[in-house]
């Protein structure tokens, strides 16, 4: 359903862009109609956010030429491409955490009375309709950064959607957001479209992508491959167009069940007893054995993240007890839950890697005790770092560049290094997959193959069905901070899990 | 430093402008203190003089010592209010333990140099340490708390002198802040020394490391099991027994203790790490850029002294230079991280 032709809104020719030593673009045409949702897809690093972030102003050296309404322009900032009416969701979270939720949502263009004062009144009642809009109900003058994650990115992509924007370009946007969350969001991008805004939605759910999309374009190592209408491709031919070769098994085990088995005589290495943290979650008991993957499932904001960070020792436990190998350990400080051997990588990017450090910095940090006792041995942390680097393909393939450098989802791939080197006993990945492509994660369930051999308790965290079926051999069902079932030894498909939630 | 870092960020695209903008925390030092050396040479020739070098480098030396503590604390993006007050306090202790004149009246405890060394040090670490505990296990700002412990070092100062000047101060510490180790005055040797362990500590331990991983992201150095809570308490300590340390030097530098001896230095001390280019949101910088903020301060009081200006305005100018300075640090850094 192609809509409006004539002159496309936004065209771009021969664009190119380079980091330094690092190709990110290479003579890319893109365009889009008025009144489309174009899909962007493509593995990581492939150049996606690069592209969207020339619309938006945020990157201004640039090869070629952006046109809109057939003009010529070149913006300077993000501030430019604003006044030219687009407004871009980043794939990283720019909310504020100590403001408030009203506050967050008209960040920077507060409603003003007469006076030019701040209506408060008004923003907060604007601020929960348009929240409302997006299928949450939350007070508006919460402290955004004591929500869940998911909630916070729905706040961002609120305050984008409703700015007035002609254009808008979500970088990922559902990454941490449950089913009927991301359901919610598709039914306001379909009225908004309806009533004339352009949309890019760039994800790496290729399915997602094909329902929502009216044309997808993909890219592979900076070069857009093809641009097609969704309707005419499917999930297989995509895959084959990002990464270019044979279609992985990944892409198709989640149409039927999957068959959970968990090790029989394996020990217990870690188990919880009576888990309460009030507000998050309450009365949580499970065991982990050597060698099990438990999955933690649950949409956003059922406790299964906040449970994570308790585990880490990251938030304190109001009661129960946790115990390693029978033995009873406290959790006062995450330096505590370390030396008991327990690990954890968090959901949110900004809450582990440091930003400015390159990335062997990155991945050296937990085990620095171990290869130094005095002096650092950079030599020897490069060593290990590079290792992980071509392990996971980390790309560039480098250890020297700032982190932030990266695409997003090769600095994820940079925090879970960090705990490979030495392996923890139990290993909490939190929304491991977030922002990966399908080959990352590929990877990341072959890594978790290879720790659950290796005999690490491994508790996989996420409200994405794809994740948790995939990597675990049980299944917890989270639902308001609650196990609301368990799925062990018998086979579950993602409507199964859909439905206890 | 981390040149390495440094010079992968250097080459991504952009070209001139980019390069400076990642470097401009460290070249704004620099190109502040030769604008500065160049602007007092021409206008008084006394300036640039071997011989005003050499004070030029007394003159900092003692800022220098407390500056090289405040650098680990600034670096984990904390603040010690109470540098001055601490080092006031502990050369107050020191004299205090040391025999006086009998004009001295100050009803003090008279004890073996050694031994007021020892109480001086560890007056010094215990007020470090409650700066330490008030802010890691009580959860204080450390603004705050040491705003709290700059009152009470200022009392402990009070308590100690009564109003009275002492003198008299163990030879060891009189050998350190006033006399001279070959042809160098020893008090500036301490003072590279302490920059130089300061230094090598910062760049080539893990602790350094982890101070400025702390300082960087306290959120992800937790999550990856560092102790952030020891490694700032870590640095609340290193800061006060530097302070200490400078505090002792000190009254054998000026030739007496005294309350408010040390006033300017908690200005003076927070100026040098900043003006040098450190962060304030913690995690960039280093003593490198620490030396070069001493630099700049240290030639601007001095050269003020050498132009004939009205020494009212002196103090003006010396304002407005430093909030140049402030301003380049913060802009700097906004700089740096759009330079995506
Ligand atoms: N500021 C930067 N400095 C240097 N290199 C960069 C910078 N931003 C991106 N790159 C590089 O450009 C390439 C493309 O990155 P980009 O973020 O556009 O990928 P992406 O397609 O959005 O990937 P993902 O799905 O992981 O988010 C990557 O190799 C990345 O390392
Ligand atoms: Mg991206």
């Amino acid at each position: 359903m192609n809509v409006g032709n004539g002159t496309p809104i936004l065209e771009m020719v021969g664009i190119g862009k380079r980091f330094g030593g690092v190709t990110a673009l290479t003579g890319i045409d893109f365009h889009l109609r008025r009144g489309e949702v174009h899909g962007l897809v493509g593995e990581n690093g492939a150049g996606k956010s690069t592209l969207m972030k020339i619309i938006a102003g945020v990157h201004h050296g640039y090869d070629g030429e952006m046109r809109i309404d057939g003009q010529p322009v070149h913006f300077r900032s993000a501030r430019d491409a604003l006044a030219a009416g687009i407004g871009m969701v980043h794939q990283e979270l720019s909310i504020v955490p100590q403001l408030s939720v009203a506050e967050n949502v008209f960040l920077g263009v507060q409603p003003t009375n007469g006076l030019g004062v701040v209506s408060w009144g008004r923003m907060k009642r604007e601020a929960r309709e348009h929240l409302q809009l997006l299928g949450i109900d939350i007070d508006p003058t919460r402290e955004t950064g004591t929500l869940p994650i998911g909630m916070q990115q729905l706040i961002e992509i609120g305050r984008v959607l409703f700015s007035g924007a002609r254009i808008v370009i979500l970088d990922e946007p559902t990454s941490a957001l449950s089913p009927p969350e991301v359901k919610h969001l598709f039914e306001v991008l379909g009225r908004l479209k309806a009533k004339g805004t352009t949309f890019v939605f760039i994800s790496h759910f290729l399915e997602d992508i094909l329902e929502v999309s009216d044309r997808v374009t993909v890219f592979r190592n900076s070069r857009k491959v093809a641009t097609v209408d969704a309707a005419s491709v499917d999930k297989a031919w995509v895959i084959e167009q990002m990464i270019g070769a044979g279609h992985h098994e990944l892409a198709d085990a989640m149409l039927g069940e999957i068959w959970l088995e968990s090790p029989k005589d394996a020990p217990v290495v870690f188990s919880a007893k009576g888990l309460t943290r009030p507000r998050s979650f309450a009365d949580v008991s499970f065991d982990v054995k050597a060698g099990e993957v438990v999955g933690l499932y649950g949409f956003m904001g059922s406790g299964q993240t906040e449970l994570a960070r308790a585990l880490m020792g990251k938030s304190r436990l109001h009661g129960g007890t946790v115990s390693m190998d029978g033995q009873e350990i406290r959790l006062r400080s995450t330096a505590d839950a370390k030396k008991a051997g327990i690990a954890l990588v968090p959901e949110s990017r900004r809450a582990m890697l440091f930003a400015h450090e390159p990335v062997y910095k990155n991945i050296s940090i937990s085990i620095l005790e171990r290869i130094s006792r005095l002096l650092l041995k950079p030599a020897e942390e490069r060593k290990i770092a590079q290792g992980h680097v071509d392990a996971l393909r980390i790309r560039p393939f480098l250890v020297e560049p700032e982190v932030r450098k990266l695409s997003g989802g090769n600095q994820q791939k940079v925090a879970l290094a960090r705990w490979l080197t030495h392996l923890p006993r139990l290993l909490v990945l939190s929304e491991p997959t977030k922002g990966m492509d399908v080959g990352a994660k590929d990877d990341v369930v072959k890594i978790v193959k290879g720790l659950k051999e290796k005999g690490v308790a491994v508790v996989v965290a996420s409200a994405e069905p794809e994740t948790v079926l995939t990597m675990a051999d049980r299944i917890l069902v989270m639902r308001k901070g609650q196990i609301a079932q368990e799925f062990a030894d018998r086979g579950v498909s993602k409507d199964q899990l859909l439905a206890a939630a | 430093m981390n040149a390495d870092v440094a010079s992968a960020a250097g080459r991504e695209g952009g070209g001139l402008g980019r390069w400076v903008a990642g470097r401009l925390t460290n070249l704004a030092p620099l190109v502040t203190l030769l604008f500065l050396v160049l602007v007092f040479s021409l206008m008084a020739p006394s300036f640039a003089t071997v011989d005003n070098l050499g004070n030029i480098m007394r003159q900092v030396s003692i800022t220098a010592i407390i500056a090289t503590g405040l650098t680990f604390v600034i670096l984990t993006a904390e603040i010690d209010l109470s540098v001055a007050s601490i080092a006031n306090a502990v050369g107050i202790v020191v004299a205090y333990f040391t025999l006086q004149e009998t004009y001295v009246n100050i009803a003090n405890v008279p004890m073996p140099g050694a031994v007021a060394i020892l109480f001086a040090l560890l007056a010094a670490f215990a007020l470090g340490t409650v700066n330490a505990v008030g802010v890691t296990i009580i959860g204080i700002p450390s603004f705050i708390m040491t705003l709290a412990m700059m009152q009470i070092g200022a009392g402990i100062s009070a308590m100690l002198v009564r109003g009275q000047i002492a003198y008299a101060i163990p030879d060891p510490v009189r050998f350190l802040g006033s006399g001279m180790i070959g042809p160098f005055p020893s008090i500036v040797v301490v003072a590279c020394l302490f920059l130089l362990i300061g230094h090598l500590v910062l760049t080539y331990t893990r602790f350094g490391r982890y101070v400025y991983m702390v300082g960087g992201n306290r959120e992800a150095a937790e999550f990856s099991g560092v102790n952030v809570k020891l490694v700032i308490a870590a640095v609340m300590i290193i800061s006060a027994m530097c302070c200490g340390v400078a505090g002792m030097l000190g009254v054998a530098y000026y030739g007496s203790a005294q309350q408010n001896e040390f006033d300017d230095y908690l200005l003076d001390s927070i100026a040098a790490v900043v003006v040098g280019g450190t962060s304030l949101f913690g995690g960039q910088g280093g003593i490198p850029n620490t030396i070069l903020g001493l630099l700049v301060l240290g030639v601007l009081n001095n050269g003020l002294d050498h132009i004939d200006i009205d020494s009212f305005l002196k103090v003006l100018i010396r304002g407005l230079i430093l909030l140049l300075a402030l301003v380049i640090n913060v802009y700097a850094q906004r700089l740096r991280n759009r330079a995506a």
